[in-house]
């Protein structure tokens, strides 16, 4: 199947520095991958340069064939995102806010879709509340409907299941495998939530120090290094020493 | 998957309804809108009834009143244009809003929508409301007004493109900006006295402002009954230089956000 994101050689270096060097990876659609490393492994510089939020040093991004750096709004109505570290207008209330994306986004009948992500996210009680009344729990709900809120082609998740208690945890999951399964529709996601990485990923991808190390389906992980579960895996390769140390 | 009809009017309406949104969700910012240039207009209409037997020329036709309240004019549309900016910034929203569609002039486009409805909320009671304090109609200049109104707006989101841009690069830091930027020029808008007043080098620097050939027309206006056409087209032709200016520089602001990651970190 032909991939529907593909990045070459991105590279992204700041003061000399480099955050994330010579990347390559490519995703299939209708799946979902994990974007796993360690804290400064580059993992948010990634997926901002996948946004089109920070401008790659060098190195190139097909999205939907389409040249991604040059072009980037050909393509970015076909894509969203939710970050805990990115919030909504907290004065707006839930309805409002959705409302206001759905817009932005193009969406034909923006008052129905909003109508149908507040029930496949269970937050249609929470409408007519200010986000700022709202716990992390509910607002990381919220965040996700947002990101739904134009049926994206291509959905990049940062953390999207932090601050929600496990049974919402459990559901989260098979609205994405759903969402997956029924739209055809491609998810990368960050996480530190090795669990979450096993039950729903078709593929992992393992960041360090702004390198592409090792990159498999869970099972083809856990066989290489021969570990029982990812978090294992995820020590065993973020312990190891560079080979040029 | 969902239809689509992505258009930039479309964004720019979204935009609207977000800060419309916004404004509805606090009548104290209702009554902030207006309550300024109301509060402006009595302080100054108390003066000019003071100084109007000693000082004629002071207060002739209204004039104090009315430069203050075109001036107010300026200080709001750039204030309106900012603030709208800002709580973007404050709310940790821009992350979202650039990963959508939008793209920034539409941003620019949208915000300059909002600033011109509030600062309307905003002039239009005060200016009313000078009409049965003071006897005093800004409304009486007819279309000049428009035509003065217009080019402060204009002057208001020129510096409200500078300060944005300058947001964007330099972040909350730089909030303060927002605030001083109107009180920089006004000594050198000739708002309560001629140009002739200012010392040759202060009229050199006042050359290249756009708010001083509207003040100065004003006062041709209502002191002399004079209509100085050459000064309006002289502002004009000043706020479309610095227009085109400050949209370069917020883009440049916007490009270089990009280069070093400062989009995600904006509220911060």
């Amino acid at each position: 199947m032909k991939p529907i994101l593909q990045t070459h050689s991105l590279t992204k270096v700041f003061r000399g520095v480099s955050a994330v060097d010579d990347l390559a990876f490519s995703l299939e659609k209708a799946s979902i991958t994990a974007l796993l490393g360690g804290n400064g492994a580059g993992k948010t510089t990634t997926l901002s340069m996948l946004l089109g939020l920070l401008r790659p040093t060098s190195g190139s991004i097909y999205l939907f064939g389409q040249d991604f750096i040059k072009n980037r709004f050909s393509v970015l109505n076909r894509m969203n995102f939710s970050s805990p570290y990115v919030d909504l207008p907290q004065r707006l209330t839930v309805w409002e806010n959705l409302l206001v994306y759905a817009k932005l986004y193009g969406v034909v009948n923006p008052k129905k879709r909003v109508e149908e992500v507040a029930e496949s996210f269970r937050i249609e009680n929470l409408l007519n509340q200010r986000l700022r009344r709202l716990s992390s729990g509910q607002k990381t709900r919220v965040s996700l409907a947002k990101s739904f809120i134009n049926k994206p082609e291509f959905l990049l998740l940062d953390e999207p299941t932090a601050s929600l208690d496990p049974d919402t945890t459990s559901w989260i999951r098979e609205l994405l495998r759903q969402y997956r399964d029924e739209q055809g529709a491609t998810i990368l996601f960050a996480s530190h939530d090795m669990r979450e990485v096993e039950l729903l990923c078709d593929k992992a991808l393992l960041m360090k120090e702004g390198r592409l190390v090792e990159e498999g389906t869970p099972k083809e992980l856990l066989e290489k290094y021969n570990r029982d579960n990812l978090e294992d895996v995820f020590l065993q390769v973020n312990r190891k020493k560079k080979k040029d140390d | 998957m969902t239809e689509l009809k992505s258009s930039s009017k479309g964004r720019i309406l979204a935009l609207f309804t977000r800060y419309y949104f916004l404004l509805r969700s606090s009548w104290p910012r209702i009554i902030e809108i207006a309550y300024w240039p109301t509060m402006q207009m009595v302080m100054w209409g108390f003066v000019s009834k003071h100084f109007a037997p000693s000082s004629p020329e002071l207060t002739a036709g209204g004039v104090l009143i009315s430069v203050v309240l075109i001036w107010d004019t300026l200080f709001r549309s750039h204030i309106s244009y900012t603030l709208s900016f800002l709580e973007e910034m404050w709310s940790r929203n821009l992350g979202n809003l650039f990963v959508a569609p939008l793209r920034p002039w539409e941003l620019m486009l949208g915000l300059a929508c909002i600033s011109l409805i509030r600062t309307l909320i905003g002039m239009i009671p005060a200016a009313l409301l000078a009409i049965p304090f003071f006897g005093v109609s800004v409304f009486d200049m007819g279309l000049p007004l428009f035509a003065f109104f217009f080019n402060l707006v204009l002057t208001g989101w020129a510096m409200s493109q500078f300060v944005t841009a300058i947001l964007i690069r330099y972040g909350l830091g730089a909030e303060s900006l927002t605030w001083v930027l109107p009180f920089l020029i006004a000594p050198f808008s000739c708002i309560y006295y001629p140009l002739s007043t200012l010392p040759v080098w202060m009229q050199d620097v006042a050359s290249f402002i756009p708010t001083t050939y509207v003040f100065e027309g004003m006062r041709a206006l209502l002191i002399e009954g004079v209509w100085r056409q050459d000064l309006l087209l002289q502002a004009l032709g000043l706020n479309v230089v610095y227009l085109g200016l400050g949209m370069w520089t917020f883009l440049f602001a916007f490009r270089v956000a990009r280069t070093h990651g400062l989009l995600l970190q904006a509220g911060e």
